[in-house]
């Protein structure tokens, strides 16, 4: 037991690693600036239901009706009509630059075709490149055509058959009933900090030493592999605290993101995959030669986890075999966790599978990394 | 007879198809100050690496303070200083911070107190907080020898611990060696030195990986069994063309010049002998017998030993 664990001797390796951590100033700024860096563009500058969009209306003539719908659209949101009156052709060519999003066609005949009872046609060009930005404002025409039109129209009578015969949609947004990107992205995010500085930082701690010659010393010293590893992951946990400070400070602060879970289970939740981070990143490190090597692997592992876990795109709507890939990564899971947490208030029972799964990796990490550790040069 | 404190046989150690380290046998006993001698790329590092744990060899056995290499690696590591070619400390770690962790990761009692007594003899009690970054090369050495004597090992390992440090220095550090035998404790170093070699108790040279002499220093001389006549004259211009002409002489194995003074060394006394006289005396140039030195020694070995890699 001695042999393989003693305090003292890890009570010195932390210490070591502790006072490097200080002085390493690239480090230091990474731990601090990375999250802010990150938030600031996930959470203000990227937004996955944009609004204000700029639309064009081409129409003929402007009647009560015309008048009706672009203010109806407006009070959407989601549209902003910066040019009015325009033709077909403008219409195109503003389309075609990029200058507006939507192009809104009122035909000659609307008019007259509502007040025969005809079905009017309403033609909305979206410049769907991005469909993630055009599908939130296309999502809400249909309703808002019909309701702008039926006030118009007057007569409670005439409108409530009218929407009998209709077929109702109704679209609950739960949790998030506003669609607000930021309250998913922002606890998402607390991840994707976690996840990039963690491994990245863990990743380089066995191949600093070999690179700067200082290994040789430290093997021929008698810590056991052990007693490296905790030295090297362990001081990471304060950096994570300072993270999750930042973060969820921010989230409240600059993001209003309600959390309505409880604190001590999001906290055990971090606590452990963190504890999954980092053991990830000193297995990368063991598998290392140079830091360029462990930097490598770490980023092998980071864009899936960005891509596959939920956090760029819906879970549900990946194909089974990216589902299944998406499994296989910590972030997955914690992101589960953090979002049911924070947003919908779940419970020890509810997350109980998704931190089991986070002990499973800490585990798997673990043995991985300390069987990997290389205890001679060769 | 107690057991050596180095006991190591055949070892080997392949890199690719490169022997690096070709069936190496040693012993070093107890007390003892051990040479370990060989120019740069011969193996040192790499034996003095498997020998405390640091490498696994392809082939041999060994037994270091008694305890077995491949199985009580961790045991041996705790009674033995090792100390690094390259300085392996923490370059961004002050001295004292440095001392500490090693005093730490041995289990050293009382630390803080062992700690203050090393710097204080070491001399860089008011240096402490200086980065060991910032040492200079000599003093780097010096703390060195000092985080890897703190836990009192049984055996030291010096890896060229010398190389780049002014002679002042150098002498002072082997002081320290002796001193540190004097204690008890056993020293294998290694150095490409050839001064330094007198100054152990036994050497053993390394060459391409083989072990090619070991003894005490007369015995390797002796063992060489080379004959030396120093060839002495007044104008280096003559003396080149003397040298040229022993070169081509039958018995000659070396010329080397030492100011106006030639060291003529080779295996074959009497032939060597004889063509000395015909071309010192055709020159008109004195010429005696002489000791062979054990850097004579040294390149005739080396010669050797490259002759039977070819
Ligand atoms: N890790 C390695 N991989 C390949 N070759 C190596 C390695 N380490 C040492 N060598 C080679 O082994 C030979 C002996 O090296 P070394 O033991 O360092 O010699 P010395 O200490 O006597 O200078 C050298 O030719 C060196 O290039
Ligand atoms: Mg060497």
């Amino acid at each position: 037991m001695n042999a393989v664990f003693s305090l003292t001797r890890l009570r010195a390796m932390l210490a070591k690693e502790f006072i490097q951590m200080r002085r390493d100033r690239v480090t230091f700024a990474m731990m601090l600036g990375v999250p802010l860096m990150l938030l600031v563009l996930f959470g203000f500058a990227i937004n996955t239901n944009p609004k204000h969009l700029p639309a064009a209306l081409v129409t003929a003539h402007q009647g009560p009706y015309e008048r009706a719908i672009v203010a109806a659209l407006e009070a959407t949101g989601y549209y902003h009509f910066t040019h009015v009156g325009i033709s077909a052709t403008e219409g195109d060519a503003l389309l075609a630059r990029g200058d507006v999003s939507f192009v809104v066609t009122i035909p000659a005949d609307f008019d007259r075709r509502v007040d025969r009872g005809d079905h009017p046609t309403l033609l909305i060009e979206a410049d769907a490149t991005d469909p993630s930005a055009s599908s939130g404002a296309v999502s809400t025409l249909g309703t808002v055509a019909q309701e702008a039109l039926q006030h118009e129209e007057g007569t409670e009578a005439q409108a409530a058959a009218q929407k009998a015969s209709q077929v109702e949609v109704v679209t609950h947004l739960r949790y998030n009933p506003e669609g607000v990107t930021q309250y998913n992205i922002v606890p998402g995010l607390l991840g994707v900090i976690l996840q990039m500085t963690m491994v990245m930082m863990t990743s380089m701690a066995l191949t600093r030493e070999t690179e700067r010659g200082t290994m040789e010393n430290l093997l021929a010293m008698p810590a056991s592999p052990l007693e490296i590893m905790l030295g090297k992951v362990l001081p990471f946990f304060a950096v994570g605290a300072v993270q999750l400070t930042v973060i969820l400070v921010a989230a409240k602060v600059l993001f209003q993101v309600p959390f309505v879970g409880s604190l001590w289970l999001l906290l055990s939740g971090v606590l452990i995959f963190v504890m999954a981070l980092v053991l990830l990143g000193y297995t990368i490190s063991t598998l290392s030669r140079t830091q360029m090597q462990a930097m490598q692997l770490t980023f092998f592992f980071f864009l899936p986890s960005i891509l596959l876990s939920g956090f760029m795109f819906p879970f549900q709507g990946m194909p089974l075999w990216a589902q299944d890939l998406g499994e296989a990564l910590p972030l997955t899971h914690f992101l589960r966790l953090v979002r049911a947490v924070m947003l919908k208030g779940a419970g020890f029972t509810d997350v109980r599978p998704t931190l089991a799964a986070l002990i499973a990796f800490v585990v798997i990490f673990a043995v991985l990394a300390l069987t990997r550790f290389r205890r001679t040069l060769d | 007879m107690t057991e050596p404190a180095i006991d190591v046989r055949g070892l080997v150690k392949r890199y690719g198809d490169k022997t690096v380290v070709d069936d190496v046998t040693i012993t070093v006993e107890k007390g003892e100050i051990a040479g370990f001698l060989g120019p740069n790329g011969s193996g040192k590092t790499t034996t003095i690496r498997i020998m405390c744990g640091l490498l696994k060899p392809d082939a041999g056995t060994g037994r270091v303070l008694g305890m077995d290499l491949a199985r009580d690696a961790l045991k041996i590591k705790r009674e033995v200083g090792y100390m690094t070619q390259r300085f392996s400390f923490y370059e961004d770690l002050s001295i004292a911070e440095n001392l500490d962790f090693v005093a730490g990761l041995y289990r050293i009692a009382p630390r803080r107190k062992v700690v203050d007594r090393t710097l204080e003899e070491l001399g860089l009690a008011s240096r402490r907080n200086q980065l060991a970054g910032r040492l200079s090369g000599g003093w780097k050495q010096r703390l060195a020898l000092a985080a890897c004597t703190m836990h009192q090992p049984r055996l030291l390992l010096l890896d060229e611990p010398t190389a780049g440090v002014d002679p002042k220095a150098r002498r002072e550090f082997w002081d320290e060696i002796h001193r540190l035998a004097g204690q008890g404790i056993t020293v294998l170093v290694s150095t490409h030195y050839m001064d330094e070699a007198e100054r152990c108790h036994r050497i053993n040279y390394i060459s391409y990986g083989k072990l090619i002499a070991k003894g005490t220093v007369a015995e390797v001389v002796a063992g060489a069994g080379l004959t030396t006549f120093l060839v002495n004259g007044d104008h280096g211009g003559q003396m080149l063309r003397v040298a040229q002409d022993l070169r081509a002489a039958p018995g000659v194995d070396q010329v080397a010049p030492f100011g106006t003074t030639l060291h003529v060394v080779g295996r074959d006394g009497a032939a060597l002998e004889a063509s000395v006289r015909k071309i010192a005396e055709g020159a008109g140039v004195r010429w005696a017998p002489a000791e062979t030195s054990l850097e004579d020694t040294f390149i005739q070995l080396m010669g050797a030993s490259r002759d039977n890699m070819a």
